[in-house]
């Protein structure tokens, strides 16, 4: 099992190195940096200058390796709009919100859908599952950044429930994460509901049943626990879809995420912020995936014994 | 004469027979589809107004069932007098064009890449999959709006990007299902007999793996279309002024409280047809390959 362990963790390492060359040739192919920093009066001789004071004039696998380097220690360059502050740090600082937004979102994603999801396997073809099925398919064919808008007019600008945007408070957390989570509420309803259907027809829930448990205890216990690992394989996926969908969400609720940085810095070209949002994000999603992995081990006994 | 017209009764009965043991929703799925289809295909012949022509006098006009409304413009017109029916129009020929290419393109490519490694395994598996791996770890839509932002919205660009993350899920179901296969009697047959490799796959692998791939592609025409329309949303999709539902969206977002139906319509058309594709998508996935069934995400 440590063994297993240990390579994932060592592929890991060596995926987040090949994103860190995937991104660093992004950077370098997209446009000219001299160009962008200096403006348009410049002359060749000061573009020189700026190439060398750079390193922009050495090879390229030499710049990669200073690029390597300066990350290592946390040195991303500055940010060119944001007053000279150091990408990292503006980065790190829209952390927070994004994170406790995928984060709420996940949750309760999570308890609906495992509810949702076992209610309707147990009372098949019932008005519950009827509604789960509709959750579902709605939920998994609707566009996010639709349902944000028009969540904001129902609850925000007719019935004035709700604020439209704004952060800090718990209610400034309901439409977002609605929006954020309804797609992976109807991915989990459909995986709980479909593989407890499977689970309630197998041997070991008859012969549970048999036995003599009590009902609640066959459903909830014995028929759920093995449902969950379809649910587990997955969740690195639900936090991909998550990070994925905050660039939209926090767009359209003007949260101050890094996924509103990525797409804001994105758009006014602002280099050395996009390449450290986008190598955040990355690392968050290599880091989440393999922690999913070695949550699967441990939890799959077929696994431990492999390798 | 009486030939054909024997062959098209049985064909009549038997689309009556299929079509009897579908229950109603699927019925309207496919119903919905094939609207999206026709609609797409024969929208420039069938469309009241030209999608980018506006008349400056008909601005911000409510749809018919409206205060106002009127059947000159059964949805409406937007902020610069266009029609919004002839825009939605037109926005289902981009989407099914951008799904027909892309399908295309990323079943290809993945097809090809998760068949070489199922077959040839060893060090070709191992970095194929790793492959695979980074592309689905790479946060797509930063790459989406990195390309747009360098080199502007464009069509070719949408279709690259959107095929970046849609060839990978192939890759994976084709690597399994060649693993399946290809130790099969039939396959080391053709292996003795001296086949090429190349051939072997071609004739021998790929038409036995192809349901699930074709499952794979009916699961994956939502997916196209929401993607297409969340990136023309964000301003790096479909330029304007091409009418995508996306941009609809972008463009009646600052009408919300006057003019709600500017971002309501477009919105729903996404959702109907993503909805009649994923139940046509199910049922489809149901019938050719069940361990498929709710496992796409």
């Amino acid at each position: 099992m440590l063994k297993i362990i240990a390579t994932r963790v060592i592929e890991a390492f060596i995926a987040l190195l090949l994103m860190s060359i995937v991104i660093f040739l992004l950077s370098r192919l997209t446009g000219d940096p001299i160009a962008l920093l200096l403006g348009d009066g410049a002359t060749d001789a000061d573009k020189i200058a700026m190439a060398q004071e750079l390193g922009l004039d050495r090879p390229l696998p030499v710049q990669y390796l200073n690029f390597l380097g300066n990350a290592l220690t946390g040195d991303f360059g500055q940010s060119v709009t944001a007053g000279k502050q150091p990408a990292l740090d503006l980065v790190l600082s829209r952390l927070p919100a994004s994170l406790s937004l995928a984060g709420v979102a996940l949750i309760f994603t999570l308890i609906i859908g495992i509810v949702f999801g076992v209610l309707a396997s147990v009372t098949r073809n019932s008005p519950i599952d009827v509604a789960a099925r509709l959750i579902a398919l709605v939920g998994q064919s609707v566009p996010s950044f639709w349902l944000g808008i028009v969540l904001m007019y129902i609850f925000a600008v007719q019935l004035r429930l709700l604020p439209t945007s704004g952060y800090g408070r718990p209610e400034h957390y309901i439409l977002p994460a609605a929006t954020l989570g309804l797609f992976t509420l109807a991915a989990i309803t459909r995986l709980v509901r479909s593989s407890m259907l499977e689970a309630l027809g197998s041997e070991y829930i008859k012969l549970a049943r048999v036995k003599g448990l009590s009902e609640s205890i066959v459903i909830w216990k014995h028929a759920l626990a093995n449902s969950l690992i379809p649910v587990i394989t997955f969740m690195g996926t639900f936090f991909a879809v998550m990070i994925t969908g905050a660039v939209i969400v926090e767009t359209v609720f003007s949260w101050p995420g890094i996924g509103r940085l990525a797409y804001e810095s994105i758009l006014s070209r602002d280099f050395p912020v996009v390449q450290t949002v986008v190598l955040v994000i990355t690392s968050l999603f290599i880091i989440a995936n393999l922690l999913v992995d070695i949550l699967y081990i441990v939890v799959d006994p077929r696994m431990r014994s492999r390798g | 004469m009486p030939d054909t017209a024997m062959a098209l009764t049985s064909n009549a009965g038997r689309f009556r027979a299929f079509w009897r043991q579908l229950d109603w929703p699927l019925r309207v799925a496919l119903a919905m589809l094939v609207i999206f289809v026709f609609v797409a295909i024969f929208g420039p012949w069938i469309s009241p107004y030209d999608p980018l022509q506006g008349s400056l006098r008909a601005r911000l006009a409510p749809p018919v069932w409206q205060e106002g409304g009127s059947w000159a413009h059964i949805f409406g017109t937007d902020r610069l007098g266009r029609d919004i029916l002839s825009r939605i129009i037109a926005g289902a020929r981009i989407s099914l064009t951008v799904c027909v290419i892309v399908i295309a393109l990323a079943g290809a490519v993945g097809t090809a890449v998760g068949t070489a490694a199922g077959y040839f395994g060893g060090w070709t598996d191992r970095i194929l999959m790793r492959l695979v791996d980074l592309a689905l770890s790479f946060p797509v839509i930063l790459l989406a709006l990195l390309l747009g932002a360098i080199s502007g919205p464009s069509f070719t660009n949408i279709i690259i990007v959107i095929s970046l993350v849609l060839w990978s899920q192939y890759a994976r179901m084709a690597r399994g299902e060649t693993l399946k296969i290809r130790n099969e009697d039939y396959v080391d047959l053709a292996r003795t007999s001296g086949l090429s490799d190349f051939r072997i796959i071609w004739r021998h692998i790929l038409p036995n793996i192809a349901p699930s791939l074709i499952v794979i592609a009916t699961l994956q025409v939502g997916i196209v279309i929401v993607l297409e329309a969340s990136l023309s949303f964000l301003g790096v999709g479909v330029p304007p002024p091409a009418p995508s539902w996306g941009s609809m969206v972008a463009d009646g977002r600052s009408y919300i409280t006057s003019a709600w139906w500017l971002c309501m319509v477009p919105g729903l058309a996404i959702l109907f047809t993503v909805m009649a594709v994923n139940l046509v998508g199910d049922a489809l996935a149901d019938r050719i390959n069940p361990a498929l069934r709710g496992r796409n995400i």
